[in-house]
């Protein structure tokens, strides 16, 4: 098979469009490879190649959609088949549509660094077993590295539509991961910490080791603390998951379908003052960085709320049509399923205190390095949450004995008006999102 | 009755059989090939009309070689002879001693065929359309409060094909068809969710046997209850689960811990434990992969084993661990059908299938009235667990509080959290009533597979329980 450019396969299909129809195709090709390292050895070699095509097909507001795995010209004609067939089942949507370009000028950053796709075997397999090897090194009751993982991948992807959208973009970024297994008195606690990045040079690997052995080591010997409601300080990572639930509710789709509590309170105070949440695509520094959004929109920088007032949704074409707004450029896409919306890059505006003195500030409270259960436990619509926590007590302003096996449950409209504190400790998490510890007052903590 | 589906394989055995000569060139020692060929379709029906209709294919192949310890894998979606072999090629280089050349002679004992009735890519879009049209009226006609109805409709049919240098070459042709309405209902303090899904291993047969609009309204009265519930209580309780309501339970709990790569690793709370009780001697656990037409039915593993009946617990008693071909291997045992994975894309490792307890001798109504102060829950969400402390989460979807033996007032949503090893000896009651529950799909390591769970009307004597009330 020759091996075509993905705009041109993309150009060739969008020009195929009948009278009436709106086509929008989306394509990718990549590659990966992913070594496991078990005691000092390679435990798996993987690499593989991937390729997707995605089309949206749309007449007069009806949308058929149909995808696949593969550029095989059969299943490429089969594919926009399909996609003609299934809009004649849809009913009509007067704001369905392909995304019409807006003049918003696309940030242009860089964000590919080639040198990633150089990267060779010897040196990926060098690092899978290097991390592994100082994960036992760094702890003596750490026995054993369930997973010490190199993966590093590269793709491309075209968008081109009959609106005028043609964009193809690359981009690449390599990963490690160890989770190492810690015992002690008969017990196990297993950490996991990893890294992302869009260079080799860039990829922490002594945080790695790190945090992954101390978040097994530190929860030796933690016990089920007593039911009761105490001040929380979740470490950046978890408030990015809480916060990320909030911005969830926030987004175009929600508000329009009256799924988000927060669907009706534009211009009113939602949290405390001191917290200022946007999504900035645009700050490189991020690993969710991106030119264009999934409809091929200029990324762009949106202020979500600011100092505790709800300032925007985030929209999409469609969602921005419905509500009478423009698109936010906040379309998120992958190949094989159509837009949706959400956030690409989210941060936060940090405070001022470093995290020992958030930690100082606190009589009695516990500091929360972990949750689970958060896709079960908390519920988008009502803004219920109650998820599984684990981290640490604190007693008299100092970190104190480990705890697990609690859960803490709140509402996400209550959690945001109890924010006592924003964090001055401000990092970008591997995921790309810009997160400080944040300190809650008042939550319901459960145990024995 | 059915017609067996053309078992004809997705490649040529002498295609397989080149290309599984390659993999093993450089040196390996075993080698598999896995072909995949996936078609599905879903539509979803949403504030009243068809949100959208969407139809996917995938088709590739996975490349495993093995030498010693060692495992080497490429993926292709890329069919043709050249593109095998350079896949094959990919496999074949993480083994580095010197080349070779190997017989490799494949027998099809297996080419095992779904038995489906009504293929549901051969039914018209049309009657799909219908389905979705009819619950979606089912639910909004359950209640005034009832102010959002999103109904789904998806079908999958997967075929694979399984070769390796053992001389395996078994096929299977796995078709399953899912039906689920999500229902929101508007009250005073705000809103409340309710759901309900159906699914089996069978195809479009599936509306024979299960009415979509009683479903619609299993869904919409959830969504209601919950309406007037209060704040579920926190701290630790005895917690009956409503039979076929939380097969989860045991999935989260030690499921999971049973898996023989995790146990490899010393990544289990139940590694060495063979022979030992482990849990009340009330319970026996059994994973089944051979259960007809349940969500986690199938004719072969990924690696072309046939699935079986595997009892993991009996009494109380851990008697054995689910197994892959590698870790099988590696203990000088048969494997038991529980090798899996998401698609020909990825690596397999041990996975469960169809994962219950079964019946015990009480009767359901006994188990409440015995129950003085509780939480009753008759579904339970998804959950996650921590293999290696057994600590696990999930969260309750429909519950109600017990006072004096008797089910009250409705709870909102809270999660339930416990540690695997101390849930299993504290069950205190098993009921005569065993039933499956909805189908799930179960993540592992980033991989999603189609699981069954299913368990009888219980009793967990203490079990934490994180609301917001006192």
């Amino acid at each position: 098979m020759t091996r075509r450019e993905l705009p041109d396969i993309a150009r060739e299909i969008v020009n195929s469009a009948k009278d009436g129809e709106e086509i929008e195709v989306a394509l990718s090709r990549g590659r990966s490879t992913t070594v496991n390292a078990y005691r000092g050895e390679v435990e798996s070699l993987k690499s593989g190649s991937s390729q997707g095509v995605g089309i949206r097909i749309i007449i007069d507001g009806c949308e058929g959609f149909a995808s696949a795995g593969s550029l095989d010209p059969e299943i490429v004609s089969e594919v926009v088949n399909e996609a003609r067939q299934n809009l004649t089942f849809a009913e009509k949507d007067p704001h369905q549509a392909i995304a019409l370009p807006d003049g918003v000028e696309s940030p242009r950053l860089d964000l590919f660094d080639r040198s990633v796709i150089g990267i060779s075997e010897k040196e990926k397999i060098a690092i899978a077993i290097d991390l592994e090897r100082r994960c036992l090194a760094r702890d003596k009751r750490v026995t054993g590295v369930r997973a010490s993982t190199w993966s590093d991948s590269w793709a491309e992807f075209a968008l081109v539509s009959t609106a005028g959208i043609a964009i193809h973009e690359e981009g690449g970024n390599c990963s490690v991961g160890a989770q190492p297994l810690a015992e002690e008195s008969g017990e196990t606690q297993i950490g996991y910490y990893g890294d992302m990045a869009r260079r080799l040079e860039d990829l922490d690997l002594d945080k790695v080791v790190v945090e992954a052995v101390d978040g097994a080591t530190s929860l030796l010997g933690a016990t089920k603390p007593a039911s009761q409601r105490v001040t929380v300080i979740f470490e950046p990572s978890v408030a990015a998951a809480f916060l990320g639930v909030v911005a969830g509710s926030l987004t175009g789709d929600r508000v329009a379908k009256g799924r988000s509590p927060f669907a009706e309170r534009m211009g009113e105070t939602i949290a405390v003052a001191d917290l200022t949440l946007f999504d900035d695509p645009t700050d490189e520094r991020s690993l969710g960085a991106e030119n264009y959004d999934g409809e091929g929109l200029a990324a762009r920088r949106n202020d979500l709320i600011v100092s505790g007032s709800l300032n925007t949704f985030l929209h999409n074409s469609y969602t921005a049509r419905r509500l009478g707004v423009i698109s936010t450029g906040s379309a998120v896409r992958v190949v094989r399923s159509r837009p949706g919306v959400g956030m690409h890059a989210m941060q936060i505006l940090p405070g001022d205190r470093t995290r020992e003195e958030l930690i100082h500030n606190v009589r009695n409270g516990i500091f929360v390095r972990g949750v689970n259960g958060l896709h079960s436990g908390v519920n988008p619509v009502s803004g219920d949450f109650s998820v599984g926590a684990y981290g640490h007590r604190i007693v008299e302003g100092s970190l104190g004995e480990p705890f697990r096996e609690a859960t803490i449950a709140s509402t996400v409209q209550r959690m945001l008006l109890d924010i006592v504190e924003v964090g001055g400790d401000f990092e970008f998490l591997p995921g790309g999102t810009g997160m400080s510890s944040l300190v809650i007052a008042e939550i319901a903590l459960s145990g024995s | 009755m059915s017609e067996d589906l053309a078992p004809e394989p997705l490649l040529d055995p002498s295609l397989v059989e080149t290309t599984l000569r390659v993999a093993l060139a450089k040196g390996g020692e075993w080698a598999e090939l896995f072909a995949e060929d996936r078609q599905s379709a879903s539509s979803s029906f949403d504030e009243g009309r068809v949100d959208s209709m969407s139809s996917s294919r995938d088709r590739g192949v996975g490349i495993r070689v093995t030498v010693g310890e060692i495992t080497g894998f490429a993926h292709t979606s890329d069919l043709s002879s050249e593109g095998l072999k350079e896949a094959a090629e990919v496999a074949a280089s993480a083994a580095t001693s010197s080349s070779r050349t190997t017989a490799v002679a494949l027998n099809g004992d297996g080419l095992a065929s779904t038995r489906v009735k009504m293929l549901p890519n051969l039914v018209s879009k049309e009657s799909k359309v219908a389905l979705l049209r009819r619950a979606d009226e089912a639910a909004r006609s359950a209640g005034g409060s009832i102010s959002q109805v999103t109904v789904g409709y998806s079908e999958g049919r997967r075929r694979i094909l399984v070769a390796n240098t053992a001389g395996i070459f078994r096929a299977d042709d796995q078709v399953r068809t899912l039906f689920s309405v999500n229902c929101v209902a508007t009250g005073d303090q705000g809103l409340q969710t309710g759901r309900e899904t159906v699914g089996y291993t069978v195809g479009y047969e599936l509306f024979e046997e299960n009415d979509v609009a009683a479903l619609a309204e299993r869904a919409a009265n959830r969504a209601i209850t919950k309406l007037r519930a209060r704040p579920a209580p926190s701290g630790e309780l005895p917690v009956v689960i409503k039979n076929g309501g939380g097969g989860v339970l045991f999935h989260e709990a030690c499921g999971h811990g049973l898996e023989a790569d995790l146990v490899k690793k010393g990544a289990s709370v139940f590694k060495d434990r063979i022979g030992q009780q482990v849990a009340s001697p009330l319970v026996t656990l059994i994973d089944d992969g051979t259960m007809g037409v349940e969500w986690g039915a199938l004719g072969i593993d990924d690696e072309g084993a046939f699935t079986r009946s595997n009892t993991l617990i009996e009494n109380g008693v851990l008697t054995d661990y689910m197994w892959d071909h590698l870790r099988s291997k590696d203990a000088g045992r048969v494997p038991s059908g529980n090798g899996r994975r998401q698609s020909y894309q990825h690596l397999p490792m041990v996975r469960m299938t169809n994962t219950f307890v079964t019946n015990g001798e009480t009767e359901p109504a006994d188990v409440i009235s015995d129950t003085t102060h509780g939480v009753y829950v008759a579904q339970l969400g998804g959950g996650q667990v921590n293999t290696a402390t057994g600590d696990f989460v999930f969260g309750m979807t429909e519950a109600y509080l017990i006072e004096n033996g008797e089910i009250t007032e409705p709870l909102r949503e809270g999660n339930l959290i416990g540690n695997g090893p101390e849930v299993l000896k504290n069950i205190d009651v098993i009921a005569n009533d065993f039933a499956m529950g909805s189908p799930g799909t179960c993540g592992k390591d980033g991989q999603g597979v189609p699981v069954g769970d299913g368990q009888p009307t219980l009793r967990v004597s203490a079990l934490t329980v994180g609301g917001t009330a006192a």
